[in-house]
């Protein structure tokens, strides 16, 4: 039993490495070499469930402990953004993995989060991020695309019922298109279920307050930081 | 092993070989009609034993109508060196220069009188005194001997500064024509690892300065082998003229057998023709010349085809450093001390701008650019100097670091080869087919491998200019850090038998 013990501490302990050196797979080779060839992130998840550790400790111990290292490298600039993308692929790749369980116990994930680039716009890099990043988080993410029409994120907020909607835009020409998503959503009586954050290089704190968003994101960053303000508010 | 420099790959050039060889041509001509003047008389014995027509010239001052025939100076065009070794205390610093490879090391210099110091003062908005900014203030003052150890030990720990050459003219009360070379000497190689390259104030120091090399180095042999200092020399006064007391130096020099650089430093407009075929034709001639006088002292003498060449500011005739034709000029020079294959001491960097800032950094940046691009081998390219030279400003020289780290990056070979073209379609196959489409994931492997370049490293957080309260940080970490001195006992022997070097030199007796 001892063993047993020891044996998933030191399996969480190294999922927890594995995040920090963002390494998914064992294929990936991580931040240095060291832990070339052995197993990644979501082997090693697999293991630890066949192990009969609970998600719960994979998920805090593990994976949040790790991304909370990679959070501390960032922001001291030991680490780049390519580095916490990795990091956080890795825990998006594990919480697929544990999402079943999670199901099947009842827990409940961080929340839910729906985002797209708003109509006539195909840019699609920092949205990208934002959904990597939230997914490693531990936000269950669902990417509606580019270019998406406002009636098809409507659509989707009366179906699936999301706590957040993060909306896109690049470009000046079709900033508007976030607007529109929002008066729709105040038509569709959805607009006070689901809370609208923006972000994109056209678009600014003003021009979230003109349009009646509930947030400006300058980044991914800041997107994780203002959703656990409203985590912390809700509470 | 050696300093590297930077290899150019396919280095600009500005002349065509046809071009190149009509300013030869051309310069071959100046130096038989109208020839040279000079006020040097052992300079005129020598050439005339060689066979260069002499004839005295009437006049208060003696001077001679000098006309070398271009036979002499192809001959010493075959005698002087194509490689040269410019040693160094750490013998990893030294520097290998081939004349027929376009290669640039980068170098600090000149000499100038005043130093800049800086300040930051804060200063409160008037309409709203909770808004404070740091302004930076830049005080001149004459430069010391302790500014000149400070420029040393911070051109030291500066990664891309690859050989020294002094930057401030040391000017305290204690200082005297007869102490001033030994010291300024003592003060740069005690505090610098790297090459060392000066003028001499006093043809009657060389000897001394030589001495202290040699204690330095480990002997007159160990010198001979790692050459840690070397001199430089502008014995030809634009236009074609040998000047008498720097004509005498360099003949002395080459008598010692150490590098020298041959410098002609023609202005464009005043001293020279305005226009390039004209500057070039007769800076080429003066730096032949020169070459020619030292072949003829010593065969096999190192000598660097240094040119410094500048054009004239139109509204007050005084040196354009900062001006588009200067570069021009140095670029046209570097092809042509590589058509006679020897190694070109080039200049670039020197701005008008008098203190840091906008202008300074657009001016010295341009031609550091473009003349590192055309291969020069040593860069004199000005480290922390201002207002065309007169002025040095530390915090110049670590804002300049950076921009040679950027240079030095710029020029680096690509890497265009079918290995990498495979590597690169497998990448971008693989990507396409994922949903998010980004080659964010293949960044890591080359994130700490030197692949990538860095972000600029004064930016400052947010909107805020921190650039020079940033840099100056660095410069004090700079200074924080340790520099190798010269030994104990060698500096005991220094100043046992150099007598004349201010006591406060010595770190050991001072006890810091």
């Amino acid at each position: 039993m001892k063993g047993g013990v020891s044996v998933g501490k030191d399996i969480i302990a190294t999922i927890k490495e594995n995040v920090i050196q963002g390494r998914k797979t064992q294929e990936d080779v991580g931040i240095d070499d060291s832990l070339e060839g052995t197993p990644g992130v979501v082997e090693l998840t697999q293991q630890a469930l066949e192990r009969n550790i609970s998600p719960q400790v994979i998920i805090t111990e593990g994976l949040t402990a790790g991304m909370q290292v990679v959070g501390e490298k960032y922001s001291t600039k030991e680490y780049f953004i390519p580095d916490m993308l990795a990091s956080a692929e890795a825990v998006g790749a594990a919480m697929d993995i544990l999402k079943p369980v999670l199901e099947s116990a009842n827990v409940e994930t961080k929340g839910q989060f729906a985002i797209a680039t708003v109509k006539g716009d195909i840019h699609d890099i920092g949205k990208n991020i934002v959904a990597i990043l939230l997914k490693g988080a531990g936000y269950e993410v669902y990417d509606l695309g580019t270019d998406v029409p406002t009636e098809k994120v409507v659509e989707f907020v009366k179906e699936e019922r999301p706590g957040y909607l993060g909306l896109s835009a690049l470009l000046t020409t079709t900033m508007t298109g976030m607007g529109e998503v929002i008066k729709a959503l105040e038509e569709n009586k959805l607009r006070s279920s689901v809370k609208v954050l923006i972000g994109g290089a056209a678009v600014s704190e003003e021009f979230a307050h003109e349009i009646d968003a509930d947030a400006y994101c300058v980044d991914a960053f800041q997107a994780i930081k203002v959703l656990e303000e409203f985590e912390i508010a809700k509470a | 092993m050696p300093r590297k420099g930077i290899l150019v790959h396919r280095p600009y050039e500005r002349l065509t070989r046809e071009q190149v060889e009509l300013i030869h041509r051309a310069s071959m001509q100046i130096l038989t009609d109208p020839g040279l003047i000079s006020f040097n008389r052992e300079a005129v014995d020598i050439l005339h034993s060689h066979g260069a027509a002499v004839e005295s010239i009437a006049g208060d001052r003696q001077s001679w109508q000098v006309k070398i025939p271009e036979q002499l100076v192809l001959k010493a065009l075959d005698t002087a060196p194509k490689t040269v070794k410019l040693g160094a205390r750490n013998p990893d610093n030294a520097l290998i220069m081939h004349g027929d490879e376009p290669r640039v090391y980068f170098i600090t210099g000149s000499e100038t009188n005043i130093w800049l110091d800086v300040d930051f003062p804060t200063y409160v908005n008037k309409a709203d005194p909770t808004r404070e900014i740091k302004v930076p203030e830049f005080k001149p003052r004459r430069g010391t001997v302790d500014d000149l150890c400070q420029s040393a030990h911070v051109c030291e720990h500066l990664e891309m500064v690859d050989g020294y050459i002094r930057t401030v003219n040391i000017q305290d009360r204690d200082i005297t024509e007869d102490n001033k070379d030994i010291n300024k000497f003592f003060a740069s190689l005690n505090n610098n690892t790297k090459h060392f390259m000066s003028g001499l104030t006093s043809l009657k120091q060389l000897n001394k300065v030589v001495r202290m090399a040699e204690l330095v180095a480990g002997g007159k042999k160990a010198l001979e082998d790692n050459p840690i200092i070397s001199f430089i020399t502008c014995l030809v006064k634009s236009p074609l003229q040998f000047v008498d007391d720097t004509t005498a130096t360099f003949i002395e020099v080459c008598r010692r057998g150490l590098p020298v650089a041959v410098s002609s430093s023609p202005q464009a407009g005043t001293t020279a023709p305005i226009k390039e075929a004209g500057i070039m034709a007769q800076i080429n001639a003066e730096v032949l010349a020169g070459i020619t006088l030292g072949q003829m002292v010593k065969p096999g003498t190192p000598v660097l085809y240094g040119s410094v060449p500048v054009r004239a500011r139109m509204d007050t005739l005084g040196d354009s450093y900062g001006s588009v034709e200067t570069s021009q000029y140095n670029i046209d020079c570097v092809q042509m001390a590589r058509f006679y294959r020897l190694p070109n001491y080039s200049t670039s960097g020197v701005c008008d701008s008098k203190i840091p800032g906008q202008q300074s950094s657009i001016e010295r940046l341009f031609s550091d650019i473009v003349v590192a691009m055309s291969g020069p081998q040593f860069l004199h390219c000005a480290f922390g100097l201002l207002d065309c030279n007169s002025v040095f400003c530390l915090l110049q020289a670590v804002l300049d670091d950076a921009h040679f780290k950027m240079i030095e990056f710029f020029l680096r070979q690509p890497r265009i080869d079918q290995p990498e073209l495979e590597a690169m379609l497998k990448q971008i196959r693989e990507v396409v087919a994922t949903p998010q489409k980004l080659y964010i994931g293949h960044i890591r492997p080359l994130l700490r491998s030197g692949e990538i370049s860095g972000i600029y490293p004064f930016e400052g957080s947010g909107e805020a200019d921190d650039v020079f309260e940033l840099a100056y940080e660095r410069m004090k970490e700079l200074l924080a850090r340790p520099v190798e001195y010269i030994n104990r006992k060698t500096t005991a022997r220094i100043f046992e038998e150099i007598p004349g070097i201010l006591p406060r030199l010595n770190i050991y007796e001072r006890g810091s």
